[in-house]
């Protein structure tokens, strides 16, 4: 189509070919002085065509419109590309954590509540500023989840241009993010960080580790993992997406306009920007048409709604009249510069944001009714700081290669949702792995060496990261209650010499035979709290070796040993033994 | 484009609407009651005790050689050149392996330790063993282990992969539906499930494990490097660990088992973890009767009473192997 709109100037013709095609392979062969080569015919057409077809429709009809498209492409395969790498097989170094750096609330909070920016969060002041002075075209051009609901939309939203025009109106309800926005600050800055809850990178990345992925290989077996993972309380996270995703049916781009923070967060950083869409009164016939794409719904038809724009360029293409253009310096006269939120409203808001830290955090969740569940990856910092950087991305739950990290419900608290705990149960930690650290945006797992995980090396004095203690219930035990050999618990034990020792028993069954076996004990001064014990325990259900987050080296608090045991008497000891 | 006269809305359903809806219902109702019929079953089974089936192994051994030995030792200060050695004086690999055949190797890669621990197959072990597979003549090797720790990252840290990926050997994974279930008749192994995907293609099967002690079963070394290829609920086998290991010689009968005890563990096993657990014994043996070889090592590279260690005695008694090593024909080289 755009080849007679193009009028002659998109050089489709075929005659510009015809010399080349008028060559023999002969004249070729004549020229060269190398052997013909046959193309294969097919092919090379093939990829004329190809060539031509670019040429055309690509090249020449290039709009912005187009650009921005095949920009969204760029990130949102990039996104999943880092989604799908972040894996022990493929991780080659790439930064699968790029698109959380670069985010700009994430690197905001963070600063927040810690007065620091840790690492990589450096790079969202890449986005941030240009922020300032365009607007906020992430929502459009970069953000992966924001594409997401932009295809969904267009694949399963209304076709009547009408209904479409009117359903990109400016809706009240869109100053709802500003509301989720206030409080997560204000939240923040008592020091609970929450805007993970509804980050579009966040929660994307959130649902694909543990309910996208998951999901796929349940359907599709061995192609997402060597053995299929399981995510506690998954299906939240996934009915959570599909929310979000079925309500662009309703509202186009419903998250995106009503209840993404980030884009709160870029509304109202976009204020100062110097450009922004402007509509030309006088050649504007109130048609209403550039609604008909409108993203932001940010009202491009009159004053436009600065903080609501996501410089997507669809008005300007659907302009009849071209009465809109991306301009520098507009009137301020022609825009409402601040974004849909009374002062009252944000008073509101920062009351909800500072009742709601208080009364999760006086629940005690995190404090002394901290539950033995909560075992954090290691390295993660003491659980008040913890909760200062975790943006509950679970990216180290995509990392972990054993599937032992898990999103918590209700473990941690409710501000602890969906941020990491190991559950033995469906696995346990790899002794020589500090991957989830590695991943970890914003060092609630700290970036540590395996020297310091383990102790080893320089590092032998302050001894390993532990992160919980093993315990018997001899009620359970094989040897101990069932007079039936076993200490697989010995066997997997990693640590050396091992924390768990047996001591062999000859007992008189209940038969009157005697019978010698081993009976398992726990060193809580060589304990890591690694699990693979209690994973390992064949009383699969409620195994009779478990892991408690006692003994956890990150705080003074939870400790169990007051000086951590002896190492040296114990290593002499085991080598008597032997 | 002229209309039909406007009849009066009539009250009953035409004749035709009729024939048409009662076959429909015909056809429907026909097909429901055909399908239920198909799938009717009118026995019940009792859950956990259905009737069982699996698949079993071919021997895989090689034809009885009249002059060549069954054991052979080879000392060295290289790891390379005492397999070489140990394998050469078997007979060479050309021996048991011939022109166009499909591998399997089994290393032990149980744990995720770096080779320097000991706890799993040295990388250099795995590449030449390899190496004289394709030597011999073979089409392609697999490598392929169920590990107790996660499968990415015990392939990975043990340097096997780097090795898989050098000499293009085929890794496989311990996926889903790499699994089928095996059936013998052990002294308690019956039905298992079974890392079945590399006996789809293999024909020759060569045990590479690494010689270690154990805190159950004293030591694990080619007998008990075939735990390797079960799946299922393997941490129930230390009820009766010694009577399950014996089971494994039943279950696969291999080419060729080579055990390396260049750097033997010698304790805090199967795990390891310091290299204080590790001593240099600078010996491999090979052989074709996997109880004679772990009766050798364990006598000779782990120092200890083979009277102690129970499942060789099982598999002696039930025909298996001969764990009288002595006994058999024996070579043994400072290479």
């Amino acid at each position: 189509m755009s080849c007679s709109e193009g009028s002659g100037s998109c050089g489709c013709g075929g005659d510009k070919s015809k010399p080349d095609s008028a060559e023999t392979p002969v004249d070729r062969y004549i020229k060269s002085g190398s052997a013909p080569v046959k193309p294969a015919p097919a092919q090379a057409h093939a990829i004329q065509r190809f060539g031509n077809w670019f040429k055309n429709q690509v090249i020449a009809d290039m709009r912005i419109t187009r650009v921005r498209v095949l920009s969204q492409t760029f990130f949102f395969l990039l996104f999943l590309f880092f989604v799908i790498v972040t894996d022990l097989r493929y991780l080659k170094g790439y930064p699968v954590s790029l698109f959380l750096e670069i985010n700009p609330l994430v690197g905001f909070a963070t600063a927040i509540t810690t007065t620091t920016v840790y690492k990589g969060l450096i790079l969202c002041t890449l986005l941030l500023i240009p922020t300032f002075v365009l607007g906020r075209f992430f929502c459009n051009w970069i953000c992966p989840y924001g594409t997401l609901h932009q295809l969904t939309g267009w694949l399963f939203g209304r076709r009547d241009d009408q209904a479409r025009i009117e359903s990109n109106r400016f809706q009240k309800l869109q100053q709802l993010k500003y509301v989720f926005l206030i409080m997560m600050i204000v939240a923040a800055c008592f020091g609970s960080l929450q805007i993970g809850l509804l980050d579009p990178i966040c929660l994307f990345h959130r649902s694909m580790s543990t309910a996208v992925l998951p999901a796929l290989n349940e359907i599709f077996p061995d192609t997402v993992y060597v053995k299929q993972y399981y995510h506690v309380g998954a299906w939240a996270i996934g009915l959570m997406l599909l929310f979000f995703v079925g309500m662009n049916v309703i509202i186009p781009r419903f998250f995106c306009r009503v209840v993404c923070p980030l884009g709160a967060f870029l509304g109202v950083a976009s204020r100062f920007s110097l450009w922004r869409i402007e509509r030309d009164p006088n050649k504007c016939i109130d048609c209403d048409a550039c609604l008909k794409n409108c993203q932001g719904a940010s009202d491009p038809h009159t004053q436009l709604r600065k903080s609501e724009c996501f410089a997507c360029m669809e008005c300007i293409e659907d302009c009849p009249v071209d009465a809109l253009s991306f301009k520098f310096m507009p009137n301020r006269d022609h825009e409402i510069t601040a974004p849909p939120i009374t002062g009252r409203r944000v008073a509101m808001a920062s009351l909800f944001g500072a009742a709601g830290y208080a009364v999760t955090r006086s629940s005690g969740a995190s404090d002394k009714n901290f539950s033995k569940k909560v075992i954090r990856p290691p390295g993660s910092m003491k659980e008040d700081q913890f909760l200062e950087r975790c943006i509950k991305c679970d990216q180290c739950i995509r990392v972990c290669p054993t599937n032992v990290l898990q999103p918590t419900l209700m473990e941690a608290g409710l501000e602890g949702i969906w941020t990491p705990i190991l559950n033995m149960k469906i696995s346990y930690c790899e002794l020589n792995c500090t991957l989830c650290g590695q991943v970890c945006p914003t060092g609630a797992i700290q970036r540590i060496s395996i020297e310091e995980k383990t102790g080893i090396g320089e590092h032998t004095e302050q001894g390993p990261v532990k992160i919980g203690t093993a315990f018997y219930d001899r009620g359970r035990c094989l040897p101990w209650a069932m007079e039936t050999p076993c200490v697989v618990c010995e066997e997997v034990c990693p640590t050396s010499p091992k924390a768990i020792f047996s001591r062999e028993v000859t007992i008189t069954k209940r038969d009157g035979n005697p019978i010698t076996l081993r009976r398992p004990y726990v060193d809580p001064s060589r304990c890591i709290g690694c699990g693979i014990c209690e994973h390992e325990c064949p009383v699969k259900d409620h195994a009779a070796i478990r892991v408690t987050a006692i003994g956890e080296t990150r705080s003074t608090e939870r400790g169990l040993l007051m000086d951590g045991g002896d190492p040296t008497n114990i290593r002499d000891l085991v080598k008597k033994q032997r | 484009m002229s209309k039909p006269e406007i009849e009066l809305d009539p009250k009953e359903m035409s004749r035709r609407d009729f024939v048409q809806q009662a076959l429909l219902t015909g056809f429907v109702s026909l097909g429901s009651l055909g399908a239920a019929a198909a799938l009717w079953r009118r026995e019940h089974v009792v859950p956990g005790f259905e009737d069982k089936a699996g698949i079993q192994l071919p021997s895989f051994r090689p034809d009885v050689a009249k002059f060549l030995p069954d054991l052979s030792v080879a000392h060295s200060l290289n790891r390379s050149t005492a397999i070489r050695a140990a394998v050469d004086q078997l007979g060479g690999m050309e021996r048991f392996i011939k022109h166009g055949d499909v591998v399997m190797i089994k290393p032990n890669i149980a744990f995720d330790r770096p080779p320097a621990l000991c706890a799993t197959t040295h990388p250099d072990a795995l590449r030449t063993t390899a190496q004289l597979c394709f030597e011999a003549g073979a089409k392609e090797v697999f490598v392929a282990d169920n590990p107790i720790n996660s499968p990415a990252s015990c392939f990975l840290k043990s340097g096997l992969e780097a090795v898989a990926d050098e000499l293009n050997l085929k890794l496989l994974y311990p996926e889903q539906r790499a699994f089928a279930t095996i059936e013998m008749d052990g002294e308690i192994l019956r039905h298992w499930p079974f890392f079945n995907r590399p006996f789809q293609q293999a024909n020759k099967v060569i045990g590479l494990s690494p010689c270690k002690d154990h805190n159950l079963c004293h030591a694990s070394m080619t007998m008990k490097n075939w735990y390797g290829l079960l799946g299922g609920r393997r941490n129930q086998f230390h009820q009766h660990i010694h009577s399950i290991i014996s089971d494994f010689a039943l279950m696969i009968e291999p080419t060729l088992v080579i055990l390396d005890g260049m750097d033997v563990l010698v304790s805090n096993g199967p795990t390891g973890g310091r290299l204080s657990d590790v001593k240099p014994v600078n010996t491999v043996v090979a052989g074709t009767d996997m109880v004679a070889v772990d009766s050798y090592g364990f006598t000779n590279l782990l120092g200890r009473d083979v009277e102690k260690l129970e499942y060789l005695h099982k598999a002696h008694a039930r025909g298996l192997g001969n764990m009288n090593w002595k006994d058999l024909k024996l070579k043994e080289v400072e290479a």
